[in-house]
């Protein structure tokens, strides 16, 4: 207990102000490996945890600390616990919620990551995390040319920034191709391929941080859809109409000097390495009516394929993307209603669509996604499993008198891991329905109607 | 289609003259349904005119179904750019815009130097679509609009066609002239061009003032006065009117027939259209001011003199008085007359004739004078072929409707006939107006077809009754032998006449299939797509031009400055949304011949210009690659030529050798250095273009160029399209002086 306390006092003079977590240190990490995917431009950490609680009362939560520009750039965190041995593991997924720390020190963030059952005293539990981190990765040199190849920087820390003491660790540093320009080094660190090792570190203290930047070749395509919006628009006659509009830019080192045709086509290998010219779009089963057009009209380089599971949408823009180049797109599909929209037990009905971006390996910085319900629903409301600001709107589609109710999903920041099903629940009676047919066959009427009265009527002023 | 609603049209009419009997006998079951005749008639009338208006519309489809429903062409994206304008930001924004994008530095005042009526009409079908809940985008409303014209033009053609003959002749016209392919090569979806709603706008016109002539109505006059405003508000085509409706009254007056009729029907048309044509700013004060309208002035004075030597005649009752009374009237008016309009010219009140009005009058005038307009390809001569391509069975029916029309002389078939022969005489000088001539000659062709259908069936339908009676009575009955003795003269007559009928429904039907292939080949490309056929038959789209009109919008500052060939001025505000230094409307003549000059100079003089022009980006069009022969290598000539008649330094012969114009080894010095041929060929000559070729052969001009090794000083390669067709260069900022 007293030791307990004398280690309190230590990080508190430490930190100056340390926050007044129950039971911080209550927890200690026995082993964690880190395991850190370069290979694109979306950067997946893979933790592996092993967490023993080392106090007297149950633990039901842990931490897990960020650092600021992290914290900034992190898209999604997600953890399962592993329990049973070897070869009959399963996983749970687990309770992750952003937490705020009152005096975290130095902007430090935080993830609260909530155990199945609280951990007892003196056991210990198996946690894989996997955190995504997008726009991490930062060009040098900023401009390049054509013929040259995209070097980026990552930043980060060698050993893992924890609130927690941590007993031995080591962090795996996996980077696309084997041309690394340069590592910071802290020993042990050594480089064989494509595999940078730090570690293993013995017993570092709670808030370790050990800086390293590691400069080498990424020409994986940058795809950033910088704003996406997406509309749903639900039809009870038999179909959802799905619009896209992207604003698609190659995030990575920008372009500099000539653009040169001769060499983009016959120099493949060595001249835009870090171009990109095609994207792929998973898109729903079934789907139909698919289009891919801008603002000045159709784009023609585009093939699609469709599949019992999936359909694929293999497109290019008008012109290859390189760095810092923009490109606006919209992609249109219809698919069958049967498969997307369902009726609860109470009566209510529910659309079940996926979120996210339907584009494969790209980051969106703001997704925007907008379900039209018919006109005359009642009372939405959206289910999802992570926040998201939601807005309601109305829009005028053909033949509408009072509008349709749009619900607004909002996010910053999604990334492929983000493409997990929502629901959007509302009330609608389906005389509504016969609204604008009857609309349509009333005004037909009235204009027979007016061409017999007129045809009848004698407007003549003067007597014949 | 137009062979298929021919024997309709020739049903309808055989079922005005049957027997009432007859319908009786078959349809007596539906007694109280059963029409009368007329009605038969009416029904069938409206029927076959609401399939020719559907067939009008879809026929123009083609393009949509072949590409895309998109803007065609050049002047159309202005259009489609200003009719955007207009949606987004008001009237009264549009009618005051300042184009700061186009003609860098100087802009452009959009709203005095457009004929708006083509925009406003899209625009008022966009609201009012809106207002009834169709929530359409502005591109589809103006992609069709000029089919949805071309519809309402088959009506006006019918009216017309009743108005000067009869309504069979009503209703081959509308036939005709929904399928023509003179009229459809202005007027498919997509071609949003001012001739889309202007030859609407001029039938209409035309139709309205006819029935105020025939009818002696005021109200008549009055809305052929606002056909005339909606014509002047929608091209610069009204000139067209306003010469020819004088001329015909002119002509009136002279074969004598003057009438109170004619007198209110031109009156009112000329004061009341002229005083609504001055509302158009860009037209303004023309109608007294330039030489060009002062013909209508000159015959409405005319009017009135006749009117009051009409009344003098009236008052007098002295033959002898009144012919010295004319006599002096007469010559004081004309040197009256004369006299003012010396004056006018001469202080500079009235304008002169402008280039365009010569060189419509005279085919050869443009090649000398002004090479501006000489250097558009639809203001070139016709061709024999183009004529035979858009009229098709026309050209041969046209001098027989007019001898039907001399045939009945009234004033309406005056006036048709003065339509078509001065319209004809147009489109002789410039291909582009074919499409004026397109209505005159559908209407007078009608004419033929609908007489000689007419006299045909009347004489096979009396011979009929003669051979019916002759069977069921004998030949005992004296009135049926008294026919066949008149028959008898003419014995081969039914067969002739049977013979006569097949071959005019085979000329018409010939004349549907023709109408329907060319629409289909021919006039249904949007030219900014182009398309080719692959080497195992499959269909290969060039989209080149749009891939580099979006680079440039994607991929350049906002504010940047791109020069090109004037042609190309349109699609890059509109597309690109980029500020260009010349543009479409070729309106200051001294700034293209700038560009022109900047492009056939060599790159250190070349770059003194674009730097003075703030030019960011040079842009060019190059169809060596893919053997797109319309390029701007083959521009060139026009260029040096506008450049030159401006800046003598440009002398044309020095970019020839021999008199020819050539790009390979043999190629003048001046020409294989001079701007455009550096950007169109740099690096060209590293590539291979086709097998078996050396590398750098130009497969639009099948030659090897004569000059591989370009090097640029003062420009880089921007963007090149994925075909080559277009090329961007950027302009590199000037290098520091030490």
């Amino acid at each position: 207990m007293a030791a307990r306390i004398g280690i309190f006092a230590v990080v508190v003079a430490v930190f100056l102000s340390i926050p007044a977590f129950s039971s911080a240190q209550d927890l200690q990490i026995v082993n964690a490996e880190r395991r850190i995917d370069l290979s694109s431009h979306i950067v997946k950490d893979f933790l592996t945890l092993k967490v023993e609680n080392i106090g007297i009362s149950p633990a039901a939560e842990m931490l897990l600390a960020f650092s600021p520009t992290q914290i900034k750039n992190l898209a999604m965190v997600q953890a399962l616990a592993i329990t049973g041995k070897k070869k009959k593991k399963t996983y749970l997924p687990l309770d992750v919620k952003p937490a705020e720390q009152p005096d975290a020190p130095n902007d430090t963030g935080y993830y609260r990551v909530t155990f199945v059952s609280p951990l007892g005293p003196g056991e210990t539990v198996s946690l894989e995390v996997l955190y995504i981190l997008t726009n991490s990765l930062e060009p040098f040199p900023v401009e390049i040319t054509q013929s040259e190849s995209q070097l980026v920087y990552y930043h980060d820390s060698a050993v893992i920034l924890s609130p927690y003491h941590v007993k031995q660790q080591t962090t795996f540093v996996k980077t696309p191709s084997t041309r690394v320009e340069s590592f910071t080094s802290i020993e042990p660190a050594n480089r064989a391929g494509k595999e940078i090792k730090y570690g293993p570190y013995e017993n570092r203290a709670s808030y370790s941080y050990a800086p390293v930047i590691i400069h080498f070749e990424n020409n994986s395509p940058f795809a950033v859809v910088e704003e996406l919006v997406r509309e749903i628009e639900i039809s009870h006659w038999g179909s959802l109409q799905i619009t896209e509009h992207y604003r698609l830019t190659h995030g990575g080192a920008r372009h500099k000097g000539v653009f040169s045709r001769v060499d983009y086509q016959s120099k493949r290998s060595v001249s835009g390495a870090s171009s990109f010219n095609a994207l792929l779009a998973v898109l729903p089963p079934r789907v139909n009516s698919v289009y891919y057009r801008d603002d000045i009209g159709n784009i023609s380089t585009s093939h699609l394929r469709t599949g019992f599971r999936k359909s694929e949408l293999e497109f290019e823009p008008r012109y290859p993307l390189f760095g810092g180049w923009r490109a606006t797109f919209i992609i249109g599909y219809r698919v069958p209603l049967e498969d997307y929209l369902f009726e609860a037990s109470d009566g209510r009905r529910y659309l079940n669509f996926t979120f996210g971006c339907p584009l494969v390996e790209t980051i969106v910085n703001k997704l925007t996604i907008k379900v039209v319900l018919p006109e005359g629903s009642k009372d939405p409301y959206a289910i999802l499993p992570f926040t998201v600001n939601q807005d309601l709107q109305v829009k005028y589609s053909y033949l509408d008198i009072v509008g349709r109710t749009v619900v607004v999903l909002q996010k910053d920041n999604v990334v492929p891991t983000h493409n997990v099903p929502f629901q959007v629940y509302y009330t609608f009676k389906p005389i509504y329905m016969l609204a604008e047919p009857f609309m349509l066959v009333s005004a037909f009427f009235f204009v027979f109607v007016a061409s017999l009265a007129y045809v009848h009527i004698d407007l003549n002023i003067a007597r014949k | 289609m137009g062979g298929k609603s021919e024997p309709a049209k020739s049903e309808s009419m055989a079922t005005t003259t049957t027997s009432p009997d007859l319908i009786n006998s078959s349809f007596f079951s539906f007694k109280s349904l059963k029409l009368k005749t007329k009605q038969q008639e009416l029904l069938l009338r409206i029927s076959i005119l609401g399939l020719v208006y559907i067939l009008a519309f879809i026929a123009r489809l083609f393009s949509v179904l072949r590409y895309e429903s998109m803007i065609h062409e050049f002047d159309p994206y202005f259009n489609y750019r200003t009719t955007l304008f207009l949606t987004e930001k008001g009237f009264y924004e549009f009618w005051n815009w300042f184009d700061s994008e186009s003609w860098y530095p100087l802009g452009r005042i959009i709203g005095g130097t457009l004929y708006p009526g083509l925009m406003v009409t899209a625009a008022l079908i966009y609201w009012a679509l809106r207002f009834l809940r169709f929530f359409v985008h502005i591109r589809e409303v103006c992609v069709l609009t000029a089919p949805f014209f071309a519809s309402n033009t088959t009506l006006v053609a019918y009216f017309f066609g009743k108005e000067i003959w009869d309504t069979g002749a009503g209703l081959v016209a509308a036939v005709l002239i929904a399928i023509c392919p003179g009229y459809i090569s202005r007027s498919v979806a997509g071609s949003y061009d001012n001739e889309a709603v202007a030859i609407f706008a001029l039938l209409l016109t035309f139709y309205l003032f006819v029935k105020a002539v025939n009818t002696g109505s005021l109200a008549w006059a009055l809305a052929s006065a606002f056909g005339y405003f909606y014509m002047v508000s929608a091209w610069g085509g009204y000139v067209f009117i306003i010469n020819l409706v004088p001329l015909y009254v002119l002509v009136l007056l002279i074969t004598g027939r003057y009438s109170m009729r004619l007198y209110i029907a031109y009156n009112c048309m000329y004061i009341l259209g002229m005083l609504l044509a001055m509302q158009i700013r860009f037209v303004g004060f023309q109608h007294v001011q330039s030489g060009e309208h002062m013909g209508a002035m000159g015959v409405f004075l005319l009017m009135q003199v006749f009117y009051f030597l009409d009344w003098v005649k009236y008052q007098l009752n002295d033959t002898k008085l009144f012919q010295t009374f004319l006599r002096i009237t007469v010559t004081s008016a004309i040197m009256v007359g004369g006299i003012a309009l010396g004056l006018g010219t001469a202080s500079g009140y009235i304008s002169p004739w402008t280039g365009r009005f010569y060189s419509l009058l005279d085919p050869t005038y443009a090649k000398d004078h002004i090479p501006i307009i000489a250097s558009v390809s639809e203001h070139q001569p016709t061709a024999w072929s183009s004529f035979m391509f858009d009229y098709h069975i026309l050209l041969f029916l046209f001098p027989a409707g007019l001898y039907f029309c001399f045939k009945r002389l009234s004033d309406a078939t005056i006036f048709i006939v003065m339509y078509g022969l001065t319209s004809l005489y147009f489109a002789g000088v410039m291909v582009r107006l074919i499409l004026v001539a397109t209505p005159a000659v559908c209407l007078i062709s009608a004419i033929a077809v609908s007489a000689t259908v007419k006299n045909l069936t009347s004489l096979l339908r009396t011979k009929q009754k003669v051979s019916q009676t002759g069977s069921t009575k004998g030949a005992g009955s004296s009135k049926a032998s008294s026919k066949v003795t008149l028959d008898q003269s003419q014995p081969f007559q039914k067969n002739g006449a049977i013979a006569l009928l097949v071959g005019v429904f085979y000329l018409l039907s010939r004349y549907a299939i023709h109408c329907t292939w060319v629409t289909s080949e021919a006039y249904s490309s949007p030219s900014i797509v182009l398309a080719a056929r692959g080497a195992h038959g499959n269909r290969i789209l060039f989209d080149d031009y749009r891939e580099a009109y979006y680079w440039l919008r994607q991929n350049t500052p906002t504010d940047a400055k791109i020069m090109s060939w004037w042609d190309y001025g349109y699609q890059i505000t509109a597309m690109g949304n980029r500020t260009v230094i010349v543009d479409n409307n070729t309106w200051n003549n001294t700034h293209i011949a700038t560009v022109g000059r900047a492009m056939s100079s060599n790159e250190d003089e070349a770059y003194e210009i674009m730097r003075s022009l703030d030019v960011n980006y040079v842009l060019v069009v190059f169809g060596g690659v893919t053997g797109y022969s319309s390029d701007d290598i083959n521009k060139f000539l026009w260029m040096v030529r506008i450049g030159g008649g401006v800046y003598p330094v440009i002398k044309e012969p020095e970019y020839l050798v021999n008199g020819e114009f050539r790009v390979d080894k043999g190629a003048s010095p001046k020409m294989l250095n001079c701007l455009m041929y550096k950007l169109c060929y740099y690096r060209f000559g590293e590539l291979t273009t086709e097998y078996g070729k050396p590398p750098g052969y130009d497969r639009a001009r099948g030659v090897e160029i004569g000059n591989k090794d370009i090097k640029l000083e003062h420009l880089e390669e921007a963007y090149t399209t994925s075909n080559w067709i277009v090329r961007i260069y950027r302009v590199k900022p000037p290098t520091n002086r030490l």
